[in-house]
C-alpha cells in the first residue's frame, strides 16, 4: 500500500526514520546469518544451510514490503 | 427601490456555467473539483530561505530549486533502497553457500582415494612432513614424540596461512596472526581461527602411511 498524500512531511519523515530502523536491524540480521552459516558450511556441518536461507529470503521479503510502503 | 431590484438582478443573473452544471452538487456552494485549483499543503510548498516568493528568488536559486527537507525524505529513501539491495546481496550469498553445499554432497558420494604420503621409517618422532591430499591442498603430517601420527590441513581457518608445527608445545601455529591449534586434536586454542583444522584421516600399512579421508569440524 503506498503511502497516502495526507501525511504531512513531517510524518512521513517519521515513517522513513522507522521503516529505516527496520530494515537496518533486518539486514545485520541477514549478515551475521550469513557469517554464522559460511563458518558452520566451512566447518562440515550443512545442516543450517537451508534454514539460514529460508530466514534470509523471509528477511529481504520483509524489506522489499517495507521498501514498497515508502514508495 | 432600485437596490432591490439590483439585488434581485444579481440573485438571477447567469451563472457561471462551470459551476451551474449537473456536477454542481445542489445549493452549498460545493463545485467541481476541477474548477477551482486545488490548494497544496503548506508543507509542500518549498520556501525561499528568506521567506520571499519563489518569484522574487535569484535566477540561480529558480533554476536550482533544493528542497532540503524533501530532500532529507528522499536520501533516506534511497538509503532503504540500497540496505533492501545489500539484503538482496546476502540472500544470494546464502543462496551460492546452499549450491556449493550440494556439489559437496555429490562430491561425497565418491570419497578421495587412499593415498601414500609418507613412510614411517623415513619420518622419525619428532619430525613433521608436508603433503598433498586429495588433491592439491597442503597438509601436515606429524609423528610426534610419543610415536602418534598426526594430520591435517596446512591451511588456518582464519586466513588459510601455512601452519607449522611446534612439537615441543604441543601445538600448531599460524604465524601469520598468532594462531594456535592444539597438535593431539586440531582444534583451535588461542588466537583468531574461528574453527579448527580438517583433519585427515591415516591409514598405516606396514612401512606406509596412506592417508583415507578428510574431517572438517565446527568445534
Amino acid at each position: 500500500m503506498p503511502m497516502k498524500r495526507h501525511f504531512t512531511r513531517q510524518q512521513r519523515m517519521t515513517v522513513v526514520n522507522g521503516v529505516l530502523c527496520f530494515v537496518v536491524i533486518l539486514v545485520i540480521l541477514q549478515l551475521w546469518l550469513l557469517t554464522a552459516t559460511m563458518n558452520a558450511w566451512l566447518g562440515g556441518d550443512e545442516t543450517v544451510v537451508w534454514p539460514a536461507l529460508g530466514a534470509s529470503a523471509v528477511c529481504l521479503l520483509l524489506n522489499l514490503g517495507l521498501l514498497r510502503y515508502i514508495f | 427601490m432600485a437596490d432591490r431590484r439590483r439585488e434581485v438582478e444579481d440573485a438571477t443573473a447567469a451563472v457561471d456555467a462551470r459551476i451551474d452544471s449537473d456536477a454542481r452538487e445542489g445549493l452549498t456552494g460545493t463545485a467541481a473539483e476541477d474548477v477551482y485549483e486545488a490548494t497544496r499543503d503548506p508543507d509542500d510548498v518549498t520556501l525561499g530561505p528568506d521567506h520571499r516568493p519563489w518569484s522574487a528568488q535569484p535566477r540561480w536559486r529558480r533554476d536550482f530549486p533544493i528542497d532540503w527537507p524533501e530532500d532529507g525524505f528522499v536520501a533516506r529513501r534511497d538509503f532503504v533502497k540500497f540496505l533492501v539491495l545489500t539484503s538482496f546481496a546476502f540472500v544470494a550469498g546464502q543462496a551460492w553457500i546452499a549450491a556449493k553445499s550440494i556439489l559437496r554432497r555429490r562430491r561425497a558420494e565418491t570419497p578421495p582415494s587412499a593415498t601414500k604420503i609418507a613412510s614411517l621409517s623415513a619420518l622419525p618422532r619428532g619430525s613433521a612432513t608436508t603433503f598433498r591430499y586429495p588433491a592439491e591442498e597442503p597438509c601436515l603430517l606429524v609423528h610426534d614424540g610419543d610415536g602418534q601420527l598426526y594430520a591435517y590441513s596446512q591451511s588456518c581457518t582464519h586466513l588459510s596461512c601455512a601452519v607449522v608445527p611446534e612439537l615441543e608445545r604441543g601445538l600448531l601455529r599460524c604465524p601469520c596472526h598468532e594462531g594456535y591449534f592444539d597438535l593431539r586434536s586440531g582444534r583451535n586454542v588461542a588466537g583468531p581461527p574461528p574453527r579448527p583444522l580438517p583433519r585427515i584421516k591415516l591409514e598405516v600399512r606396514g612401512d606406509d602411511i596412506f592417508a583415507v579421508g578428510v574431517e572438517t569440524r565446527t568445534v
